[in-house]
This record gives C-alpha cells, sequence and structure tokens, in this order.
C-alpha cells in the first residue's frame, strides 16, 4: 500500500483498555482502516507486517526483561513513539510494586517467583526510550487517540493542553465538589483529559490522568490534612495509577514509605 | 516424517499475550498447549493493604474489556463483608450498566475478532470489504453497549460511577430516554446477526463438559445467582473455595482450575445457556432455535452463535430495566467498616468471575483471591485442541493452525484477566 502511513499497536504490560479505546472509535474504524495501512495490531488482526513504521501506539509498562528489550525494538523501528495511558506514560497500578520490597510481594501471589520473567520496578516506556508525543489516562479518551492519527496525516503536531481537571470542570459547568460537598478531588493537580468525569457523577477526582504540568500537590495536602486527612490516607490517594509518576511519587513520599 | 509441530507464537485476535503449540508424533499427540506469556501485574499483592471501597477502581484494571464485572464482583463481595445487600432499584441498575458491558464486549468478539475466523478473513476490516453491512451493524451494537455503561457509569473503560454500596450518582429517567431508542434498534439488529451467523458452517466437535454458571431464580444470569452445573453442583459463593482448586501444570506457564475432586469444566456463554436456557426470553428462545442451537449446547464452535444470543438477550434485558426503571432512594447504601470477609461473584462476558477479600476493622484488605474466567477454561482449552488435533490430522499444518486458533477464539480468552491470579512459570521457546 504505497502513499499510506504504516501504524503499529503494541502491547506490553497493560489491561489492553487503551487499545479497546481504538477498536471503541466504531463511527471512525473503517475510515481510519482505509486511511493508515494498519501495520501491526495483534489484539485486531491475524496479519503482522515488519517494520519500519511511521506511528507506534504503545499500550503497557516496561515490568520484564523481554519488554525492555522491545520497547528498544520498537524504537527502532518506529518514526514516531507515541505512549498511550497510564501504564505507559507513568507505570500504571502495577508500579506500586516500586514502593515495596519486591521479593515479600512477588511471594504472596506467586510460590516460586525466581521463576517469573518481572522486573522488580513497572516503568514508564520514556524511562527507556525516547518518546515523541504521550497520551495520558486510565484509560485514554479515545477522541485524543483520534487527534494523535489525525494529526499524523496532516504532518501537524497533535494538540493536547497540559492545564488541571477543574479548567474541564469550568468548562462543563460542573459545581465544584471540592468547595460544595468538602469531597477530596485531585481534580486541582491533575492532567486534563478525561472531561472532568468524575466530578460531574459527584464523586472527586481520583487522578487517572495523573499530574498536571507543575502541580502545586504540597498545596493539595494541606488543605486535606487540615480537614482531618491522615499520612496513610494522604500517601495512598497519590499512589494509584499513576503512582510512578514524578510529582506524584514524591508527593506521597511526604506522607509515608 | 513422523514429528509435526504446528505453532502460533503470539495469538491474534485475543485479549493479551497468549501461544499455542501442538506437537504430534507418529500420530501420537504429545503436546496441546495454550500458554500465557503476560507480563504479571501482582494485583492480590498490591490490593493489601488498600482502603476496601478502592477495590472496584483496582480490579476494573485488570481488564479494560470486562471492568464492570470487576466492578460488580467486588463491590458485591465487600458489600458480603460489610453486611449490606442493595435494594431492587439499586440492583436494577448495577445490571443495565452490565448488559452495556455484554453487549459491548460480546459484540467486539464475535464481529471482530472471530467471525472473520469463519468467513476466512485476517481481521474485521478485510472482512469489511465483502460483508459491509453486517460488519457496520456490528460495530452499531457495539457503540451502543458502550453508550449504555458510559450513560451510567462515565465512560465505556474503567467507569467511574460504580462504588461499595451502589453508585455515585443515579440517573435521572429522562436520562435514560435517548439510550432507550437506541437499545431497541439494536435489538432488532441483534436478531438480524443472530440470523446471519447462524447460518456460519461451524466445525463439528461435541465433548461431555462440566457446565458451569451462576443460575437465579427468575432471570437470566448476569450479576447474581448460585453457582450451578449439569453435574450436580449448587453452591454459593462462599463455598467456591471448597469446590474448586488451582493445579499447577509443570509444563505450562499457568495453573489451571479444576473442580476438586473433578476434572476441567467449562465457564462462560456456553456453559450459561445450557444451565438457563428455560431463563432466556421467547424471542431469544426462538432465535437461538432458528440458528441451529438445541437447548444444550456443547459444540464449542456454536459459542459465537450463543454470544449473538446473549447479546440479543442483553438488548431486550436493558430495555426491560429502563422501562421499570425508578430511581433510588439514595445512590448508595452507607456501612460502617468491620472485619470479615467477603465473597461476591458475577457472570462476565466470558465467564463466572469471583473474588473474595478479607478486610480489617479499619477498612482496609487484608487479602484478595480473585479467580477470573479465562483462568478456569484453560483445561478446557487444552483439552478441546487435543480432541480436535486426533481428529484432524489429515489437514496440512496451516489448517490445523487456523482451526486450532479458531478453536481457542471460541472462549473468546481474556490473557489480560487470567494473568494477574495466576502463578506463572514463563517459558519462551
Amino acid at each position: 500500500m504505497p502513499g499510506k502511513k504504516r501504524l503499529a499497536v503494541w502491547k506490553l504490560a497493560s489491561c489492553d483498555g487503551c487499545q479497546l479505546s481504538l477498536l471503541d472509535l466504531e463511527d471512525e474504524l473503517l475510515r481510519i482502516a482505509g486511511a493508515f495501512e494498519i501495520a501491526y495490531f495483534v489484539e485486531a488482526s491475524s496479519a503482522t507486517a515488519e517494520g519500519p513504521y511511521d506511528l507506534s501506539l504503545v499500550e503497557g509498562s516496561i515490568a520484564t526483561a523481554h519488554q525492555a528489550a522491545r520497547i528498544r525494538e520498537i524504537r527502532r523501528e518506529s518514526r514516531l513513539l507515541v505512549p498511550i495511558g497510564a501504564c505507559a506514560t507513568a507505570g500504571g497500578i502495577q508500579a506500586l510494586r516500586n514502593f515495596r520490597d519486591f521479593g515479600p510481594f512477588a511471594t504472596a501471589v506467586y510460590p516460586r517467583p525466581e521463576q517469573l520473567d518481572a522486573l522488580e520496578t513497572s516503568t514508564p516506556v520514556a524511562a527507556h526510550v525516547p518518546i515523541d508525543f504521550e497520551l495520558r489516562g486510565c484509560p485514554i479518551n479515545k477522541r485524543q487517540a483520534l487527534e494523535v492519527l489525525s494529526a499524523l496525516l496532516a504532518g501537524r503536531t497533535p494538540k493536547g493542553g497540559s492545564h488541571s481537571v477543574c479548567i474541564e470542570c469550568k468548562l462543563r459547568g460542573t459545581v465544584c465538589v471540592m468547595v460544595a460537598r468538602q469531597l477530596p478531588c485531585m481534580g486541582p493537580v491533575t492532567h486534563a483529559g478525561c472531561g472532568a468525569l468524575c466530578p460531574a457523577y459527584g464523586r472527586g477526582c481520583y487522578g487517572c490522568y495523573g499530574p498536571m504540568e507543575t502541580p502545586n500537590t504540597g498545596s493539595w495536602s494541606g488543605w486535606w490534612q487540615q480537614r482531618g486527612m491522615d499520612e496513610p490516607d494522604l500517601r495512598d490517594v497519590f499512589r494509584t495509577f499513576n503512582a510512578w509518576a514524578e510529582a506524584f511519587r514524591e508527593e506521597s513520599e511526604r506522607h509515608g514509605s | 516424517m513422523a514429528l509435526r509441530t504446528v505453532e502460533v507464537g503470539y495469538l491474534a485476535r485475543v485479549e493479551g499475550e497468549g501461544s499455542m503449540r501442538i506437537v504430534l508424533r507418529d500420530g501420537v499427540l504429545e503436546e496441546a498447549r495454550f500458554s500465557i506469556f503476560e507480563a504479571p501485574r501482582f494485583f492480590e499483592s498490591l490490593l493489601r493493604g488498600r482502603k476496601l471501597d478502592e477495590a472496584p477502581d483496582i480490579t476494573a484494571r485488570i481488564c479494560g474489556i470486562c471492568p464492570v464485572a470487576y466492578q460488580t464482583s467486588a463491590t458485591q463481595a465487600m458489600e458480603s463483608a460489610l453486611g449490606i445487600r442493595l435494594d431492587d432499584r439499586l440492583r436494577a441498575l448495577r445490571r443495565l450498566m452490565f448488559c452495556g458491558e455484554w453487549i459491548e464486549s460480546h459484540a467486539l468478539h464475535v464481529f471482530l475478532l472471530h467471525a472473520p475466523d469463519f468467513l476466512g478473513y485476517d481481521d474485521a476490516i478485510a472482512m469489511a470489504r465483502d460483508h459491509r453491512e453486517e460488519v457496520e451493524r456490528g460495530l452499531k451494537i457495539k457503540k451502543i453497549g458502550n453508550e449504555l455503561i458510559a450513560l451510567l457509569g462515565g465512560r465505556a473503560v474503567h467507569p467511574i460511577n460504580a462504588r461499595v454500596g451502589g453508585f455515585h450518582s443515579a440517573p435521572h429517567p429522562r436520562d435514560l430516554a435517548p439510550v432507550r431508542e437506541r437499545l431497541a434498534w439494536a435489538r432488532d439488529a441483534a436478531l438480524e446477526s443472530v440470523r446471519w451467523i447462524g447460518g456460519f458452517e461451524l466445525p463439528e466437535l461435541e465433548r461431555d463438559y462440566e457446565l458451569v454458571s451462576l443460575r437465579h431464580p427468575e432471570r437470566y444470569p448476569i450479576d447474581e445467582g448460585r453457582l450451578v452445573s449439569n453435574r450436580g453442583l449448587d453452591i454459593g459463593a462462599d463455598e467456591f473455595e471448597a469446590h474448586f482448586e488451582e493445579e499447577q501444570v509443570p509444563t505450562s506457564t499457568a495453573k489451571h482450575a479444576r473442580r476438586k475432586g473433578g476434572g476441567a469444566y467449562l465457564v462462560g456463554p456456553m456453559a450459561r445457556y445450557s444451565n438457563n436456557w428455560d431463563r432466556l426470553s421467547p424471542l431469544g428462545q426462538q432465535a437461538a432455535a432458528e440458528a441451529g442451537l438445541g437447548r444444550v449446547c456443547r459444540n464449542p464452535f456454536q459459542s459465537i452463535v450463543v454470544r449473538a444470543v446473549e447479546i440479543l438477550y442483553a438488548c431486550e434485558e436493558a430495555l426491560r430495566l429502563i422501562d421499570s426503571y425508578e430511581p433510588p432512594e439514595a445512590p448508595a447504601v452507607e456501612a460502617q467498616p468491620r472485619a470479615a470477609v467477603g465473597f461476591g461473584w458475577s457472570e462476565a462476558p466470558r465467564g463466572v468471575l469471583y473474588h473474595r477479600y478479607e478486610v480489617d476493622v479499619e477498612g482496609r484488605i487484608v487479602s484478595a483471591n480473585i479467580v477470573p474466567p479465562t483462568a478456569q477454561n484453560q483445561a478446557s482449552i487444552e483439552e478441546d485442541l487435543r480432541e480436535l488435533v486426533l481428529r484432524n490430522q489429515h489437514l496440512d499444518d496451516e489448517a490445523l493452525r487456523r482451526l486450532c486458533e479458531k478453536a481457542i477464539r471460541n472462549y473468546d480468552p481474556c490473557i489480560s484477566c487470567a494473568t494477574h491470579f495466576l502463578r506463572l512459570e514463563v517459558e519462551r521457546r
């Protein structure tokens, strides 16, 4: 298929949800398939083609030695490399192991952990190879994925803000759940992209898009300390799906080991 | 040459990373293996010490295809630990959201992942060149399932509205009107699809499975029931671990679940259908009969037809639940933590999904045990492969490989799910 951009979708340590978000572009899927050569997407097709690829979307974190080697091969074969989702951009929920002694952590689930192909840490793609852009979220917003694909076709840089979820609440007209209902909401320190879903459903944001650019996490913690949140809870609130993202990691470590 | 090896290093069109290996020596089957090489993520360890109300959101991340099932099994386990039971209105809302997951997950598998096997294509995109109408109809059904989850849950993948005790917020009846209209279309489209899939040519294979599924006194099982089988099993969730065990298989990457004192068993659409045919709607029963299904299904290749019937049922059931919807008095039941053990299960699209948690008086998780459907089906998958290879030795390697891959996809295996509880030994050849 000469002339068509070659797209590849890869899976590392993950739940498949971000790849699924691509398949959830039901209205666009057949047109995307017409605009690109889908050269490698094992979840969707038995047919795979060798690189090089114009765009590689990578779901999942690096959690095994095999994956650490594989991401280097993927980088070599890809003109543009875009990690998609919290696993690929921050190590994912499985990065909770990074804060613990791996031996006992693994033995609790596996009787013979020495036989596992598992690294002691789960780390983001960018800790291993240079990346060109990234899509945040657990899971990603499929509209953002469409933006990356459209940008590639048009030969431009994808658009994506670096503001907080708070801005999305204002745009949506949602009353602040932190002010009006005293719910702990990570919106002020969390990267936009979901459309401020949780506050619209009456719950505080739980930070699944990871830290916004230069978040004031210390101020956030101080606010909730004054309102009675204890240290283990403050630690854990920053330790979920983006626990290994630098700003959240550092703030969590201020409140416990 | 007397030695024949048929291998697939990385199975396509399944959720996660798995492989298959068949070895025949002089016509004798030496090995029929379905392996998992997905990276372990240690969910049961990382849940320890977390608050019990985090379990639904954390365990949802085990699987992006069936997060509602994880949230349902986890919330119900925690509710059992806390000693609360939701009223009919809240349970109806939970079941309604679950219908959305059955629709999207089954439609993904039927139209995008499995149908290409029966019509001879590498993927749905190639299939769409010749069967555009059917693929577009399937995509639209899938989209409506996702819309239902997103309406009630905020988004289709890892929805944010479910919580222990119910929901963060409940919809107003008028919010449901647009999706009701679309579900009515989806029900008719699903009926068309059952007819289309009923026309596929299916390979012959009948096996005498132990079919294990939930069964509910009134409804087709989705969100609740007792666990039953065609061999007399009839238990509550707190008895699961007394009847099932995991067995280490030295040559495999994964432990297989078995009935204690029994053997392999099968969970998922075929088991649900066979154990609950009488709980299907009249339209569902009629469509099943027209598509060639009996009251019991023992040919695993018919599972694609059963899935299509279950899509139809889930659309009808969602319509019924919307029509009888009354907003709950409060979106959730509140409860104080106590030291206890909680058990919960539900029928994920791929079969019964069991959760057990021990929680302390502070409301923190002491231990967790999660048994997903694909882990339970591994032994049956391998037994199917064995039977199929022995019957089809005359085929060339390529045809045999394709047949075996198709047989694995009968189970819609979700390897991402299976791995998080499996005790793995990874072997790469």
